[in-house]
């Protein structure tokens, strides 16, 4: 069985302290080193905090600033996927995510879809991404990073999908609402929902690891899980505190999985093209 | 449809909140100790609002951490100051008892013609004073005890009972208000008396109001979570005066629930675009 042990580092940031948040994801990173994972995910924003508003243009870091340099500094034993305000050369600030190994960086995804409805504000504040790819990793699987809302938009892992996937990690912010008669909330039940159907359609795993704590009274709420490319969730903390989990995934469940369901080998991402093209009048 | 729609809102009202109690003991214990805050204060009395408060701040920080203060007029009914001492002995807790009625009564000396609002304000002022005051000896931090109806419907007093410096419950209609209170055991009561802000003898909140709760709770729902129009109301079988009534009320104590306005002049403008988390630097 090949086997990839991975970290869901649910962590609780504080909102703007971007040096505490730097020491609680290097203590995490050490924790993970311990645990013998071989990657360790961080939430959305656990750098900064979600919530900045103003304070976006004061914990913007560029990708070669020294608590960024740090960060993947520490990926020396674990690969480390983190995330933060990346501010580019022409001072436009990203939603970022880093996939980091051996010390080096080895893939940055800029946030593609900004949630700008009801409590979310991020298009007041941030620049989108542009460009979405696959990347490989030295742990045997083809990784492609989603950044929470990313994730609401089937495309992004349709592309990913059709780029090559094998695991689709997606760091998240989300916060808790529409409390339903669920002992779990109604934003866990969708997120959980949305992964496992994900996972099943595209036969990948899904990562999804989600913060902890409040801020401004709003509380995220945690539930990192990981779904299988049978549809089943393989692992979740079924909890809304803070804590590092480690799960076990079979890389040789893929292989399996495409061969009972090829979806993979029958889409025709030319069909998808050249309707597109039709659909959108070109 | 008219009165079953009511039943089946109150029954959807009750269920969703159902599991919220983790969320707003944490919700407690996490925002007053990001505020540098280990105590909180806050107005106990007697009716159910304060009481859930009460029990959900001990599940929060345990009884030695919780101040009530009791603060009873000479108006105020006997079986009120009854029921705040059962919460107090409930939960082994020690209330100070601040009797109002010296420095009411001193400021409305010569004022016999003052009215029942005027001295319903005042007193309710007063207590918030006197909250603050010993949100200094306690160094705690003073909670809110006003629900999310009260809150909706502009039925409180500024500066008075709505001020606060975190609210527990404002999000809670005050039917799931109810639902919380069985779950947490506050005494039967509390649960079962008619609302009043026992302002003067006799009030009752449904009185002064003009409607029950259970109407006012419904409509709101319907106009502020499923976002229907008040005529869409008045076709689920609402009767039309009160839906307008209701509407209205909400519309025109939106003053309420903000800081006041300022006149822009700047480029940065406190509340217009000085936009910062209230946790900024928690």
């Amino acid at each position: 069985m090949k086997e990839l042990r991975i970290g869901l580092g649910q962590v609780r940031p504080a909102l703007g302290d971007v040096s505490r948040n730097l020491d609680l994801h290097l203590e995490t990173v050490n924790e993970a080193e311990k645990q013998g994972i071989q990657l360790l995910v961080f939430p959305e924003l656990g750098l900064t905090g979600y919530n900045l508003k103003d304070l976006t243009l004061e914990v913007a870091r560029p990708l070669d600033h020294p608590d960024i340099l740090k960060m993947v500094g520490a990926s020396r034993k674990v690969d480390v996927v983190f995330s933060f305000i990346e501010e580019s050369p022409d001072h436009r600030f990203y939603v970022a995510a880093v996939y980091a190994s051996k010390g080096q960086v080895v893939h940055v995804h800029r946030k593609l879809y900004l949630p700008t409805y009801g409590m979310f504000e991020e298009n007041r504040h941030f620049a989108r991404g542009k460009a979405l790819n696959s990347f490989a990793s030295g742990l045997g699987a083809q990784m492609g990073m989603a950044i929470c809302e990313d994730a609401w938009h089937p495309s992004v892992p349709y592309l990913l999908s059709i780029a090559g996937v094998d695991v689709v990690i997606i760091p998240a912010a989300g916060p808790g609402r529409a409390l339903s008669g669920d002992p779990n909330t109604g934003s866990q039940h969708f997120w959980h929902r949305l992964i496992r159907t994900y996972a099943q359609l595209f036969t990948s795993y899904f990562v999804f690891v989600n913060r902890v704590g409040f801020e401004d009274g709003v509380f995220f709420f945690g539930h990192s899980a990981v779904a299988g490319p049978d549809g089943e969730l393989v692992a979740s903390t079924d909890s809304m505190d803070a804590q590092l989990l480690a799960v076990d995934i079979d890389l040789d469940l893929l292989r399996k999985e495409r061969y009972r369901s090829p979806f993979l080998r029958d889409e025709d991402p030319h069909l998808t093209l050249r309707e597109l093209e039709r659909i959108l009048g070109r | 449809m008219g009165i079953n729609h009511l039943e089946d809102v109150l029954l959807y009202l009750d269920q969703s909140i159902s599991h919220a109690l983790p969320v707003l003991v944490a919700f407690l214990r996490e925002e007053t100790e990001k505020a540098g805050f280990q105590d909180v204060v806050f107005g106990l009395s007697g009716g159910i609002d304060s009481a859930v408060v009460a029990y959900l701040a001990v599940e929060a920080f345990g009884k030695d951490r919780v101040h009530p203060l009791i603060m009873p007029y000479k108006t105020s009914s006997p079986a009120s100051l009854e029921d705040a001492q059962k919460v107090v002995s409930a939960l082994g807790l020690e209330a100070k008892v601040v009797d109002i009625t010296p420095q009411i009564d001193a400021y409305f000396a010569n004022q016999e013609e003052a009215s029942p609002l005027r001295r319903g304000n005042k007193m309710a002022r007063e207590r918030m004073t006197i909250i603050y005051d010993h949100s200094v000896i306690y160094r705690a931090l003073p909670l809110g005890t006003s629900n999310k109806t009260e809150l909706l419907l502009g039925y409180g007093t500024q500066h008075g009972d709505l001020a606060s410096a975190i609210n527990p419950i404002g999000d809670l209609y005050k039917t799931q208000i109810r639902k919380v209170a069985s779950q947490l055991g506050v005494p039967q009561s509390i649960l079962t008396k008619p609302p009043s802000a026992d302002l003067w003898e006799s009030q009752t909140d449904e009185g002064e109001l003009g409607f029950t709760y259970d109407e006012a709770d419904v409509i709101l729902h319907l106009l502020v979570d499923d976002r229907f129009s008040p005529e869409e109301v008045v076709q689920a079988g609402f009767r039309e005066d009160l839906v307008r009534t209701i509407a209205k009320r909400m519309m025109q104590n939106q003053y309420k629930r903000r800081l006041p306005l300022i006149a822009k002049v700047s480029s940065r403008t406190i509340g217009i675009d000085f936009r910062y988390p209230r946790d900024w630097g928690m």
